[in-house]
Protein backbone atom coordinates (compact mmCIF):
# COMPACT_ATOMS: atom_id res chain seq x y z
CA UNK A 1 0.00 0.00 0.00
CA UNK A 2 2.94 2.15 1.00
CA UNK A 3 4.37 1.78 -2.02
CA UNK A 4 1.64 2.60 -4.78
CA UNK A 5 1.09 6.02 -2.25
CA UNK A 6 4.23 6.05 -3.43
CA UNK A 7 3.97 6.20 -6.83
CA UNK A 8 0.61 8.35 -6.78
CA UNK A 9 2.40 10.93 -4.61
CA UNK A 10 4.90 11.11 -7.34
CA UNK A 11 3.02 11.62 -10.06
CA UNK A 12 0.61 14.48 -8.19
CA UNK A 13 3.43 16.01 -7.63
CA UNK A 14 4.97 15.58 -10.51
CA UNK A 15 2.90 17.16 -12.89
CA UNK A 16 2.89 21.20 -13.38
CA UNK A 17 -0.42 21.68 -13.07
CA UNK A 18 -0.08 20.46 -9.06
CA UNK A 19 1.69 24.04 -8.38
CA UNK A 20 -0.75 26.22 -9.90
CA UNK A 21 -3.20 26.16 -7.22
CA UNK A 22 0.39 26.57 -4.56
CA UNK A 23 1.12 29.49 -7.03
CA UNK A 24 -2.30 30.74 -7.07
CA UNK A 25 -3.06 30.96 -3.24
CA UNK A 26 0.37 32.55 -3.07
CA UNK A 27 -0.17 35.57 -5.32
CA UNK A 28 -4.02 35.91 -4.18
CA UNK A 29 -2.66 36.16 -0.41
CA UNK A 30 0.15 38.15 -1.23
CA UNK A 31 -2.36 40.84 -2.99
CA UNK A 32 -5.08 40.88 -0.11
CA UNK A 33 -2.10 41.49 2.10
CA UNK A 34 -0.06 44.50 0.08
CA UNK A 35 -3.56 45.75 -0.55
CA UNK A 36 -4.04 46.08 3.58
CA UNK A 37 -0.26 46.96 3.89
CA UNK A 38 -1.21 50.13 1.75
CA UNK A 39 -4.95 50.52 2.53
CA UNK A 40 -5.75 49.01 5.84
CA UNK A 41 -6.37 51.77 7.82
CA UNK A 42 -8.84 53.09 5.66
CA UNK A 43 -10.91 49.49 5.94
CA UNK A 44 -10.81 49.72 9.21
CA UNK A 45 -12.13 53.16 9.40
CA UNK A 46 -14.74 52.09 7.47
CA UNK A 47 -15.49 49.33 9.14
CA UNK A 48 -15.60 51.59 12.45
CA UNK A 49 -18.01 54.26 10.81
CA UNK A 50 -20.61 51.58 11.15
CA UNK A 51 -20.46 51.45 14.58
CA UNK A 52 -22.25 54.98 14.50
CA UNK A 53 -19.26 57.10 15.98
CA UNK A 54 -20.43 56.33 19.15
CA UNK A 55 -16.95 54.48 20.50
CA UNK A 56 -13.63 54.71 20.69
CA UNK A 57 -11.59 51.71 19.39
CA UNK A 58 -8.37 52.04 20.44
CA UNK A 59 -5.64 49.72 19.47
CA UNK A 60 -3.70 47.27 16.62
CA UNK A 61 -6.94 46.62 15.26
CA UNK A 62 -5.59 45.72 11.55
CA UNK A 63 -3.21 43.04 12.79
CA UNK A 64 -2.46 39.90 11.29
CA UNK A 65 -5.37 37.84 12.62
CA UNK A 66 -7.89 39.75 11.23
CA UNK A 67 -5.71 39.76 7.78
CA UNK A 68 -6.04 35.86 8.08
CA UNK A 69 -9.61 36.50 8.66
CA UNK A 70 -10.26 38.44 5.26
CA UNK A 71 -8.31 36.21 3.70
CA UNK A 72 -9.92 33.03 4.46
CA UNK A 73 -13.45 34.65 3.89
CA UNK A 74 -12.39 35.20 0.80
CA UNK A 75 -9.90 32.44 -0.29
CA UNK A 76 -12.05 29.74 1.35
CA UNK A 77 -14.53 29.37 -1.08
CA UNK A 78 -12.31 29.32 -3.86
CA UNK A 79 -10.01 26.50 -2.99
CA UNK A 80 -12.00 24.03 -3.36
CA UNK A 81 -11.78 25.06 -7.01
CA UNK A 82 -8.15 24.31 -6.61
CA UNK A 83 -8.42 20.81 -5.03
CA UNK A 84 -10.90 20.12 -7.87
CA UNK A 85 -8.02 20.40 -10.41
CA UNK A 86 -6.16 17.22 -8.88
CA UNK A 87 -8.87 14.99 -6.88
CA UNK A 88 -10.88 15.23 -10.60
CA UNK A 89 -8.09 13.99 -12.58
CA UNK A 90 -7.21 10.44 -10.40
CA UNK A 91 -8.68 8.26 -12.65
CA UNK A 92 -9.80 9.92 -15.57
CA UNK A 93 -5.64 11.16 -16.10
CA UNK A 94 -5.37 7.83 -16.04
CA UNK A 95 -7.61 6.60 -18.53
CA UNK A 96 -6.72 9.30 -20.49
CA UNK A 97 -3.06 8.38 -20.99
CA UNK A 98 -3.78 4.93 -21.03
CA UNK A 99 -2.33 3.80 -17.97
CA UNK A 100 -5.92 2.53 -16.12
CA UNK A 101 -5.00 -0.79 -17.45
CA UNK A 102 -1.62 -1.29 -16.79
CA UNK A 103 -2.30 -0.21 -12.71
CA UNK A 104 -4.81 -2.90 -12.68
CA UNK A 105 -1.80 -5.46 -13.66
CA UNK A 106 -0.33 -4.62 -10.65
CA UNK A 107 -0.73 -7.46 -7.78
CA UNK A 108 -2.25 -4.84 -5.84
CA UNK A 109 -6.28 -4.98 -5.58
CA UNK A 110 -8.81 -2.27 -7.41
CA UNK A 111 -9.53 -1.08 -3.54
CA UNK A 112 -6.16 -0.63 -2.54
CA UNK A 113 -5.76 1.45 -5.52
CA UNK A 114 -9.11 3.62 -4.97
CA UNK A 115 -7.85 3.83 -1.16
CA UNK A 116 -4.27 4.42 -2.37
CA UNK A 117 -5.44 7.25 -4.54
CA UNK A 118 -7.74 8.83 -2.28
CA UNK A 119 -4.76 8.96 0.40
CA UNK A 120 -2.59 10.96 -2.63
CA UNK A 121 -5.32 13.53 -3.33
CA UNK A 122 -5.97 13.54 0.59
CA UNK A 123 -2.20 14.50 1.28
CA UNK A 124 -2.23 17.27 -1.70
CA UNK A 125 -5.36 18.57 -0.27
CA UNK A 126 -3.70 18.95 3.07
CA UNK A 127 -0.08 20.47 1.96
CA UNK A 128 -2.35 22.75 -0.16
CA UNK A 129 -3.74 24.02 3.63
CA UNK A 130 -0.47 24.08 5.18
CA UNK A 131 0.49 26.33 2.11
CA UNK A 132 -2.60 28.51 2.64
CA UNK A 133 -2.13 28.78 6.43
CA UNK A 134 1.86 29.59 6.02
CA UNK A 135 1.08 32.70 4.00
CA UNK A 136 -2.21 33.86 5.66
CA UNK A 137 -1.67 33.23 9.27
CA UNK A 138 1.86 32.85 10.04
CA UNK A 139 3.40 35.71 7.07
CA UNK A 140 0.31 37.87 8.25
CA UNK A 141 1.30 37.79 11.92
CA UNK A 142 5.01 38.13 11.10
CA UNK A 143 4.14 41.32 8.78
CA UNK A 144 0.98 42.95 10.27
CA UNK A 145 1.72 41.69 14.04
CA UNK A 146 -0.84 40.40 16.36
CA UNK A 147 -3.32 41.86 18.77
CA UNK A 148 -6.37 41.01 19.63
CA UNK A 149 -9.47 39.96 16.91
CA UNK A 150 -12.31 42.63 16.01
CA UNK A 151 -14.49 41.07 13.54
CA UNK A 152 -17.03 42.72 11.86
CA UNK A 153 -20.22 40.21 11.37
CA UNK A 154 -23.49 41.45 9.92
CA UNK A 155 -25.30 42.00 13.10
CA UNK A 156 -22.44 42.25 15.56
CA UNK A 157 -19.01 42.93 16.32
CA UNK A 158 -17.00 40.35 18.39
CA UNK A 159 -13.62 41.01 20.06
CA UNK A 160 -11.59 38.13 20.91
CA UNK A 161 -8.50 38.03 22.85
CA UNK A 162 -5.11 37.77 21.80
CA UNK A 163 -4.31 34.63 23.43
CA UNK A 164 -7.76 33.24 22.27
CA UNK A 165 -7.31 33.20 19.09
CA UNK A 166 -4.72 31.00 18.13
CA UNK A 167 -6.44 27.77 18.58
CA UNK A 168 -9.21 29.12 16.73
CA UNK A 169 -7.20 29.42 13.48
CA UNK A 170 -5.52 25.65 14.42
CA UNK A 171 -9.25 24.62 14.78
CA UNK A 172 -10.27 26.29 11.89
CA UNK A 173 -8.01 25.38 9.48
CA UNK A 174 -9.07 21.62 10.41
CA UNK A 175 -11.90 21.94 9.95
CA UNK A 176 -10.92 23.58 6.41
CA UNK A 177 -9.22 20.29 6.01
CA UNK A 178 -12.23 18.12 6.58
CA UNK A 179 -14.48 20.14 4.32
CA UNK A 180 -11.64 20.41 1.11
CA UNK A 181 -11.43 16.35 1.76
CA UNK A 182 -15.21 16.85 0.99
CA UNK A 183 -14.60 18.89 -2.03
CA UNK A 184 -11.83 15.95 -3.42
CA UNK A 185 -14.25 13.34 -2.87
CA UNK A 186 -16.63 14.66 -4.93
CA UNK A 187 -14.05 15.63 -7.99
CA UNK A 188 -12.61 11.71 -7.06
CA UNK A 189 -15.67 10.00 -7.45
CA UNK A 190 -16.72 11.59 -10.58
CA UNK A 191 -12.97 11.20 -12.68
CA UNK A 192 -14.04 7.37 -11.90
CA UNK A 193 -16.91 7.67 -14.48
CA UNK A 194 -14.79 9.64 -17.18
CA UNK A 195 -12.32 9.13 -19.61
CA UNK A 196 -10.33 13.02 -19.79
CA UNK A 197 -9.94 15.41 -17.00
CA UNK A 198 -12.03 17.66 -18.45
CA UNK A 199 -15.18 16.55 -17.72
CA UNK A 200 -15.11 15.67 -14.15
CA UNK A 201 -13.49 18.76 -12.82
CA UNK A 202 -15.59 21.16 -14.55
CA UNK A 203 -18.56 18.56 -13.37
CA UNK A 204 -17.08 19.10 -9.84
CA UNK A 205 -16.89 22.77 -10.44
CA UNK A 206 -20.46 23.51 -11.17
CA UNK A 207 -21.41 21.29 -8.42
CA UNK A 208 -19.89 23.51 -5.84
CA UNK A 209 -20.93 26.86 -7.56
CA UNK A 210 -24.67 25.35 -7.89
CA UNK A 211 -24.68 24.40 -4.31
CA UNK A 212 -22.65 27.56 -3.24
CA UNK A 213 -25.36 29.74 -4.83
CA UNK A 214 -28.09 28.05 -3.63
CA UNK A 215 -27.12 27.93 0.08
CA UNK A 216 -26.46 31.75 0.02
CA UNK A 217 -30.62 31.90 -1.17
CA UNK A 218 -32.71 32.69 1.54
CA UNK A 219 -35.55 31.16 -0.55
CA UNK A 220 -38.36 28.85 1.96
CA UNK A 221 -38.30 26.08 -0.84
CA UNK A 222 -34.34 25.97 -1.15
CA UNK A 223 -34.36 26.09 3.09
CA UNK A 224 -35.13 22.60 3.25
CA UNK A 225 -32.91 21.56 1.40
CA UNK A 226 -29.26 23.48 2.92
CA UNK A 227 -28.93 21.55 5.54
CA UNK A 228 -28.07 18.32 3.68
CA UNK A 229 -25.61 20.12 1.25
CA UNK A 230 -21.84 19.44 1.91
CA UNK A 231 -21.53 23.40 0.60
CA UNK A 232 -23.73 24.52 3.63
CA UNK A 233 -21.43 23.18 5.84
CA UNK A 234 -18.04 24.08 4.34
CA UNK A 235 -18.63 27.97 5.89
CA UNK A 236 -18.92 26.55 9.62
CA UNK A 237 -15.36 27.48 10.49
CA UNK A 238 -16.46 31.02 11.01
CA UNK A 239 -18.39 29.43 14.03
CA UNK A 240 -14.36 29.10 15.90
CA UNK A 241 -14.53 32.67 15.64
CA UNK A 242 -17.52 33.40 17.58
CA UNK A 243 -17.90 33.89 21.45
CA UNK A 244 -20.82 32.80 23.75
CA UNK A 245 -22.00 35.69 25.56
CA UNK A 246 -23.33 35.54 29.45
CA UNK A 247 -26.60 37.25 30.54
CA UNK A 248 -24.88 40.75 31.07
CA UNK A 249 -23.40 40.02 27.26
CA UNK A 250 -20.06 39.67 28.47
CA UNK A 251 -17.67 37.57 26.01
CA UNK A 252 -16.39 34.01 27.96
CA UNK A 253 -13.02 33.36 26.52
CA UNK A 254 -12.69 30.49 25.08
CA UNK A 255 -15.91 29.38 24.73
CA UNK A 256 -17.80 29.04 21.11
CA UNK A 257 -21.09 30.38 20.62
CA UNK A 258 -22.82 27.28 18.84
CA UNK A 259 -20.21 23.66 19.29
CA UNK A 260 -23.10 21.75 17.98
CA UNK A 261 -23.19 23.66 14.75
CA UNK A 262 -19.19 22.42 14.08
CA UNK A 263 -20.18 19.22 15.09
CA UNK A 264 -23.32 18.66 12.92
CA UNK A 265 -21.13 20.25 10.10
CA UNK A 266 -18.31 18.09 10.72
CA UNK A 267 -20.74 14.98 11.35
CA UNK A 268 -22.01 15.85 7.87
CA UNK A 269 -18.72 16.42 5.88
CA UNK A 270 -17.65 12.99 7.39
CA UNK A 271 -20.57 10.98 5.92
CA UNK A 272 -20.17 12.87 2.74
CA UNK A 273 -16.55 11.69 2.43
CA UNK A 274 -17.40 8.33 3.52
CA UNK A 275 -20.21 7.51 1.10
CA UNK A 276 -18.55 9.22 -1.58
CA UNK A 277 -15.50 6.86 -1.15
CA UNK A 278 -17.53 4.34 -0.64
CA UNK A 279 -19.15 5.06 -3.65
CA UNK A 280 -15.54 5.51 -5.46
CA UNK A 281 -14.78 2.12 -4.04
CA UNK A 282 -17.67 0.51 -5.39
CA UNK A 283 -17.91 2.18 -8.67
CA UNK A 284 -14.15 1.42 -9.40
CA UNK A 285 -14.16 -2.27 -8.50
CA UNK A 286 -17.56 -2.72 -11.05
CA UNK A 287 -15.91 -0.43 -13.92
CA UNK A 288 -15.46 -2.35 -17.16
CA UNK A 289 -11.67 -0.68 -18.31
CA UNK A 290 -11.70 -0.21 -21.59
CA UNK A 291 -9.12 2.31 -22.29
CA UNK B 1 -66.96 99.86 42.27
CA UNK B 2 -67.85 99.91 46.33
CA UNK B 3 -65.43 100.62 49.08
CA UNK B 4 -65.30 97.38 50.12
CA UNK B 5 -64.60 95.86 46.91
CA UNK B 6 -61.71 98.25 46.61
CA UNK B 7 -60.23 97.70 50.23
CA UNK B 8 -60.04 94.01 49.32
CA UNK B 9 -57.95 94.17 45.94
CA UNK B 10 -55.62 96.56 48.38
CA UNK B 11 -55.42 93.90 50.40
CA UNK B 12 -54.69 91.46 47.98
CA UNK B 13 -52.01 93.03 45.92
CA UNK B 14 -50.35 93.40 49.24
CA UNK B 15 -50.61 90.11 49.96
CA UNK B 16 -49.28 88.98 47.06
CA UNK B 17 -46.48 91.63 47.11
CA UNK B 18 -45.38 89.91 50.05
CA UNK B 19 -45.58 86.29 48.64
CA UNK B 20 -43.58 86.70 45.87
CA UNK B 21 -40.97 88.09 48.23
CA UNK B 22 -41.00 85.18 50.42
CA UNK B 23 -40.78 82.90 47.35
CA UNK B 24 -37.73 85.13 45.79
CA UNK B 25 -36.21 84.86 49.25
CA UNK B 26 -36.59 81.05 49.59
CA UNK B 27 -35.28 80.53 46.38
CA UNK B 28 -32.37 82.53 46.86
CA UNK B 29 -31.61 81.29 49.84
CA UNK B 30 -32.07 77.44 48.22
CA UNK B 31 -29.83 78.72 45.24
CA UNK B 32 -27.23 79.99 48.03
CA UNK B 33 -28.11 76.11 49.93
CA UNK B 34 -27.16 74.51 47.25
CA UNK B 35 -24.21 76.49 45.94
CA UNK B 36 -22.58 75.96 49.47
CA UNK B 37 -23.50 72.07 49.01
CA UNK B 38 -21.87 71.87 45.90
CA UNK B 39 -18.87 74.06 46.81
CA UNK B 40 -18.70 71.09 49.97
CA UNK B 41 -18.79 68.12 47.57
CA UNK B 42 -16.05 70.10 45.31
CA UNK B 43 -13.98 70.67 48.18
CA UNK B 44 -14.18 67.25 49.31
CA UNK B 45 -13.11 65.71 45.76
CA UNK B 46 -10.56 68.30 46.05
CA UNK B 47 -8.75 66.61 48.14
CA UNK B 48 -7.40 64.31 45.32
CA UNK B 49 -4.44 66.18 43.26
CA UNK B 50 -4.13 62.76 41.34
CA UNK B 51 -4.61 58.95 41.25
CA UNK B 52 -3.93 55.70 39.81
CA UNK B 53 -6.94 53.24 40.06
CA UNK B 54 -7.03 49.74 38.90
CA UNK B 55 -10.11 47.74 37.71
CA UNK B 56 -12.32 45.90 35.78
CA UNK B 57 -14.28 47.12 32.44
CA UNK B 58 -17.27 45.46 31.42
CA UNK B 59 -19.49 46.46 28.59
CA UNK B 60 -22.67 45.48 27.90
CA UNK B 61 -23.98 46.54 24.69
CA UNK B 62 -26.58 44.65 22.57
CA UNK B 63 -24.20 44.04 19.39
CA UNK B 64 -20.60 43.74 20.89
CA UNK B 65 -19.32 41.00 22.20
CA UNK B 66 -16.13 41.92 24.08
CA UNK B 67 -15.22 40.25 27.14
CA UNK B 68 -13.80 41.97 30.36
CA UNK B 69 -10.87 43.43 30.33
CA UNK B 70 -8.63 44.92 33.09
CA UNK B 71 -8.09 48.36 32.91
CA UNK B 72 -5.93 51.73 34.77
CA UNK B 73 -7.10 55.01 35.49
CA UNK B 74 -5.45 58.00 35.70
CA UNK B 75 -6.39 61.54 37.21
CA UNK B 76 -3.99 64.40 37.48
CA UNK B 77 -5.96 68.26 38.30
CA UNK B 78 -7.10 69.72 37.29
CA UNK B 79 -8.58 67.82 34.14
CA UNK B 80 -6.39 65.48 32.95
CA UNK B 81 -8.19 61.80 32.58
CA UNK B 82 -6.68 58.47 30.60
CA UNK B 83 -8.18 55.32 30.72
CA UNK B 84 -5.71 52.42 29.61
CA UNK B 85 -6.32 48.49 29.50
CA UNK B 86 -3.53 46.49 29.56
CA UNK B 87 -2.65 45.67 25.71
CA UNK B 88 -4.97 44.51 23.23
CA UNK B 89 -7.95 46.28 21.60
CA UNK B 90 -10.11 48.70 23.66
CA UNK B 91 -14.10 49.63 22.84
CA UNK B 92 -15.03 52.66 25.12
CA UNK B 93 -17.81 55.18 24.40
CA UNK B 94 -16.83 57.92 22.72
CA UNK B 95 -16.48 61.35 24.41
CA UNK B 96 -18.33 60.74 27.80
CA UNK B 97 -16.26 58.31 29.16
CA UNK B 98 -13.45 60.17 29.46
CA UNK B 99 -15.47 62.37 32.34
CA UNK B 100 -14.98 61.53 36.02
CA UNK B 101 -15.78 62.77 39.38
CA UNK B 102 -13.93 65.68 39.20
CA UNK B 103 -14.98 66.90 36.09
CA UNK B 104 -18.30 66.74 36.45
CA UNK B 105 -18.35 68.72 39.87
CA UNK B 106 -15.06 70.67 39.50
CA UNK B 107 -16.45 73.09 36.52
CA UNK B 108 -16.74 76.41 38.18
CA UNK B 109 -18.14 78.20 35.54
CA UNK B 110 -22.08 76.79 36.42
CA UNK B 111 -24.43 78.00 38.25
CA UNK B 112 -26.27 75.35 40.52
CA UNK B 113 -30.11 74.95 40.97
CA UNK B 114 -31.87 72.84 43.23
CA UNK B 115 -34.61 70.51 41.96
CA UNK B 116 -35.62 68.98 44.86
CA UNK B 117 -35.21 65.49 46.63
CA UNK B 118 -34.67 61.90 45.06
CA UNK B 119 -33.43 58.40 46.59
CA UNK B 120 -30.37 56.30 44.79
CA UNK B 121 -29.71 52.77 45.84
CA UNK B 122 -32.07 53.71 48.79
CA UNK B 123 -30.01 57.02 49.92
CA UNK B 124 -32.11 60.16 50.29
CA UNK B 125 -30.35 62.68 47.92
CA UNK B 126 -30.54 66.30 46.60
CA UNK B 127 -31.34 67.23 43.12
CA UNK B 128 -28.65 69.63 41.81
CA UNK B 129 -28.75 71.08 37.96
CA UNK B 130 -25.38 72.16 37.06
CA UNK B 131 -26.09 74.68 34.30
CA UNK B 132 -22.77 75.99 32.25
CA UNK B 133 -22.55 79.44 32.09
CA UNK B 134 -20.00 79.41 28.64
CA UNK B 135 -22.22 79.19 25.89
CA UNK B 136 -19.77 76.88 24.11
CA UNK B 137 -19.19 74.12 26.51
CA UNK B 138 -20.09 70.39 25.32
CA UNK B 139 -21.96 70.23 28.31
CA UNK B 140 -25.61 71.60 27.94
CA UNK B 141 -26.95 70.35 31.62
CA UNK B 142 -25.71 68.35 34.63
CA UNK B 143 -27.84 66.87 37.33
CA UNK B 144 -26.50 65.50 40.19
CA UNK B 145 -28.03 63.74 43.22
CA UNK B 146 -25.83 64.39 46.02
CA UNK B 147 -25.89 61.99 49.03
CA UNK B 148 -25.86 65.47 51.66
CA UNK B 149 -25.20 63.12 54.75
CA UNK B 150 -21.37 61.98 52.71
CA UNK B 151 -21.01 65.00 50.67
CA UNK B 152 -20.78 62.18 47.72
CA UNK B 153 -22.70 62.08 44.38
CA UNK B 154 -24.52 59.39 43.73
CA UNK B 155 -25.59 59.73 40.18
CA UNK B 156 -25.12 62.15 37.62
CA UNK B 157 -26.71 62.66 34.39
CA UNK B 158 -25.33 64.79 31.65
CA UNK B 159 -26.91 66.03 28.54
CA UNK B 160 -23.87 66.71 26.01
CA UNK B 161 -23.95 68.64 22.84
CA UNK B 162 -22.04 65.80 20.66
CA UNK B 163 -22.35 62.53 22.77
CA UNK B 164 -26.06 62.64 23.82
CA UNK B 165 -27.08 61.85 26.91
CA UNK B 166 -25.33 59.52 29.85
CA UNK B 167 -26.09 58.70 32.75
CA UNK B 168 -23.29 57.82 35.50
CA UNK B 169 -24.39 55.64 38.87
CA UNK B 170 -21.26 55.73 41.61
CA UNK B 171 -21.07 53.45 44.05
CA UNK B 172 -18.62 54.07 47.32
CA UNK B 173 -16.63 51.62 49.30
CA UNK B 174 -13.52 52.28 51.02
CA UNK B 175 -11.95 55.11 49.00
CA UNK B 176 -15.36 57.25 50.20
CA UNK B 177 -13.35 59.92 52.25
CA UNK B 178 -11.66 60.94 49.10
CA UNK B 179 -15.00 60.60 47.05
CA UNK B 180 -13.34 57.97 44.90
CA UNK B 181 -16.04 55.40 43.99
CA UNK B 182 -15.51 51.42 43.85
CA UNK B 183 -18.18 51.06 40.91
CA UNK B 184 -19.07 53.23 38.65
CA UNK B 185 -21.73 52.13 35.63
CA UNK B 186 -21.83 54.37 32.80
CA UNK B 187 -25.20 54.11 30.89
CA UNK B 188 -25.48 55.74 27.21
CA UNK B 189 -27.96 55.37 23.75
CA UNK B 190 -26.43 53.38 21.17
CA UNK B 191 -27.29 53.59 17.33
CA UNK B 192 -28.56 50.78 15.06
CA UNK B 193 -25.32 48.11 14.42
CA UNK B 194 -25.75 46.66 10.61
CA UNK B 195 -23.11 45.68 7.79
CA UNK B 196 -24.43 44.53 4.55
CA UNK B 197 -24.21 40.41 4.22
CA UNK B 198 -21.61 41.55 0.88
CA UNK B 199 -19.50 43.50 3.02
CA UNK B 200 -19.12 40.76 5.77
CA UNK B 201 -19.35 38.12 3.56
CA UNK B 202 -21.73 36.54 5.61
CA UNK B 203 -24.32 34.87 3.37
CA UNK B 204 -25.34 32.58 6.29
CA UNK B 205 -28.06 33.31 8.57
CA UNK B 206 -26.59 34.57 11.69
CA UNK B 207 -28.87 34.92 15.27
CA UNK B 208 -28.48 37.48 17.21
CA UNK B 209 -26.50 37.60 20.32
CA UNK B 210 -29.05 39.74 22.67
CA UNK B 211 -32.79 39.42 22.81
CA UNK B 212 -34.68 41.76 20.71
CA UNK B 213 -35.95 43.49 23.93
CA UNK B 214 -32.25 44.39 24.54
CA UNK B 215 -31.36 45.81 21.01
CA UNK B 216 -35.08 47.35 20.50
CA UNK B 217 -34.04 49.86 23.62
CA UNK B 218 -30.14 50.33 22.59
CA UNK B 219 -28.58 51.71 26.43
CA UNK B 220 -25.45 50.17 26.34
CA UNK B 221 -24.27 49.94 29.41
CA UNK B 222 -19.74 50.23 30.38
CA UNK B 223 -19.10 49.11 34.18
CA UNK B 224 -16.04 49.54 35.82
CA UNK B 225 -15.20 48.16 39.51
CA UNK B 226 -11.88 49.81 40.93
CA UNK B 227 -10.31 47.16 43.38
CA UNK B 228 -7.17 49.50 44.44
CA UNK B 229 -6.63 53.14 44.09
CA UNK B 230 -3.10 55.28 44.52
CA UNK B 231 -3.83 58.76 45.19
CA UNK B 232 -1.89 61.56 45.90
CA UNK B 233 1.41 59.99 44.97
CA UNK B 234 2.35 62.53 41.80
CA UNK B 235 1.54 61.24 38.28
CA UNK B 236 3.84 61.79 35.33
CA UNK B 237 2.22 64.13 32.08
CA UNK B 238 3.57 61.35 30.34
CA UNK B 239 0.91 59.16 31.01
CA UNK B 240 -1.70 61.79 29.63
CA UNK B 241 -0.08 61.86 26.23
Amino acid sequence: MWTILQAELFKIFKRPRTYIAFAAIAALITMVQVGMKADGDSYVKFMLSTLGGNFDVQGKIMNGYLVCYIILQMLLVHVPLLVTLIAADTFSGEANTGTLRLLLTTPYSRTQWVLAKFTAVVIYTLLLLVWLAILALVLSMAVFGTDDLFLFKSDYVVLIRENDVFWRYCAAFGFAALAMITVAAVGFLLSIFADNSIGPIVATMSIIVFFSVLSTMNIPLYNTIKPYLFVTHMNSWKEFFDERVTENNEAVAGSIQYPMRIVHSVLVLGIHILVLLGAAVWFFRKKDILS
Amino acid sequence: MNIAHHSFLVRYRRMLCLLCCIGFTATAAQAQDVSALVAKVRAKIDQVNDYTAEGRLKTNIAFLKVPVSRIKTYFKKPDKFRLRKEGGISVLPKGGFSVNMQSLILFNDAMAIAAGDGVVDGVKTKIVKLLPNNENSDVILSTLYIDETNLLVKKAVTTTRENGTYDITLTYGQYAAYALPDKVIFAFNTKDYKLPKGVTLEFEDAEKPADASQLKNKKGKVEIVYSSYVINKGIDDAVFK
